[in-house]
């Protein structure tokens, strides 16, 4: 079906920058938590256009819950999340998790299932497929099945998949943290060229070389708290509270 | 004994087919919506999977015999008959195994969907087909159960000759008869045919696992 009929949806995906734009995103005292147990709480801030943002903190701070409420997949237990177009739950943005989630099928699969599930065109389908299998390096593994990748190649194809959605805003969580230096390397070039495109990142890392590469803009997180949140060079020079200091050495030390 | 041997797969072929037209959506439903009574739901067809095939006859021959629910059809000791007492045995293997796979694919997969844009409902059918593999082997299973059952095709199909009579039921026959030679070679023709099958599973596991991942 709509196979050789170039209508409005192949348009629209293939110029999909025009859209509202959904940020900056802002929220409001912010807090979540689970059977009384606070995990997130008091968290106000503006998460800008264009910018990469690195949210930093040590393993429980909250770095991931911090990235699933912004997201979307959990709603705050208090406070407001607030899209600029006021959207409770913003369309055209998407997430990349630390450990990709591939579907059992191949690789071209994987990248068409997004478009299928917002009823793209099967022909819109196909082109957006191999534009993206072509922009990052993947056509000759096109027919692979994805679960047999490497990590590092199925991470690759978790940020193509994501780069197919044209998202306003990609949040990662510790996209790298369980690939080796190259694969690294490969993850964050790919993150850098979104940035380039106009997507605004939002990732989480505690390799601090990674957000120092990366990082535009540092938001630390301490016990569920924001401590911090300003430009990284910034933060990097002199961070402002005892725990990002701490934490900032932690790493001279390990 | 080639009408014996098609009849008995055709019944539990069309008791597999219609067992999957119910029992796929219905596992999916218990795997991945939340309402009261779920677990009671989710215990009886564990429960029910190990029910004894003559009481799935039985039930299938109250219902269906002159002066049950179902009388007005005329249905007993038909083919029709068995193919309702199987689907009956399969049913529960199927919505079993459907349920346990669907909660393990979801989640591992439901917030990545969730992300991509999948409802639960949307969700459904994407989880049936990645757990392709795995779903057919559950379907193997019922599929054997109920090739290799005597109980419900004989209470509810009465083994009448050239009329619903199955391998299972003829080997029961035949062996009480005395009539070794034939019950053997029925039971051998059963075994290669069961045998046959789990091998082309095993084979088509093999081959999608190392192809899929």
């Amino acid at each position: 079906m709509g196979a050789g009929t170039p209508g409005l949806k192949p348009d629209r995906m293939i110029t999909a920058a025009e859209p509202a734009s959904i940020l900056p995103l802002r929220l409001e005292d912010v807090g979540y938590a689970v059977g009384g147990k606070s995990l997130l709480s008091g968290i106000s801030l503006r998460i800008e256009a264009g910018r990469r943002l690195m949210v930093m903190g040590a393993n429980g701070a909250g770095k991931s819950l911090f990235l699933r409420l912004c997201h979307g997949l959990i709603d705050p237990t208090q406070g407001r999340r607030i899209w600029a177009n006021g959207e409770t739950r913003a369309e055209t943005q998407a997430m990349v998790f630390q450990r990709p989630v591939l579907l059992r099928r191949s690789v071209a699969g994987n990248l068409e299932y997004p478009l299928a599930l917002k009823g793209v065109s099967r022909a819109a389908r196909r082109n957006a497929v191999s534009d993206t299998l072509e922009r990052f390096g993947l056509g000759h593994m096109a027919d692979r099945p994805a679960r047999l990748l490497s990590g590092g190649e199925q991470q690759r194809l978790a940020l193509a998949r994501a780069w197919l959605m044209r998202p306003q805003v990609l949040f990662l969580d510790e996209p790298s943290s369980s690939l080796d230096p190259s694969a690294t390397r490969a993850i964050e070039t790919m993150i850098r060229h979104f940035s380039e495109d106009g997507i605004t990142i939002v990732m989480s890392t505690h390799d601090l070389g990674q957000a120092r590469r990366l990082g535009e803009d540092v938001v630390f997180l301490h016990r569920g708290g924001l401590m911090e949140h300003q430009r990284a060079v910034d933060f990097f020079a002199g961070p402002r509270t005892r725990e990002a200091r701490a934490f900032l050495a932690g790493d001279l030390l390990w | 004994m080639m009408q014996i041997i098609g009849l008995s797969l055709r019944v539990t072929l069309t008791a597999v087919v219609i067992a999957c037209v119910i029992g796929l959506p219905l596992g999916a439903v218990l795997a991945l919506a939340r309402f009261p009574g779920r677990g009671a739901v989710v215990v009886l067809s564990n429960a029910l999977m190990g029910l004894p095939p003559v009481v799935a006859g039985l039930v299938v021959y109250l219902m269906l015999s002159r002066s049950g629910p179902l009388g007005s059809l005329s249905l007993l000791f038909t083919p029709g008959a068995m193919i309702i007492a199987q689907t009956l045995l399969i049913l529960p293997i199927v919505i079993s195994l459907t349920r346990s796979v669907l909660e393990d694919l979801w989640a591992e997969y439901h917030e990545q969907l969730r992300s991509l844009g999948a409802s639960r409902l949307r969700a459904v059918p994407t989880l049936l087909w990645d757990g392709r593999v795995s779903l057919l082997t559950g379907v193997l299973a019922g599929f054997g159960r109920a090739s290799a059952e005597v109980g419900a095709v004989l209470v509810v199909g009465g083994n009448i000759a050239d009329h619903t009579r199955t391998m299972t039921t003829a080997i029961t026959l035949e062996t009480n008869r005395g009539n070794l030679g034939l019950a053997v070679a029925l039971g051998i023709v059963l075994l290669t045919l069961t045998l046959m099958l789990n091998a082309a599973a095993w084979g088509a596991g093999q081959w999608a696992r190392g192809r899929l991942g």
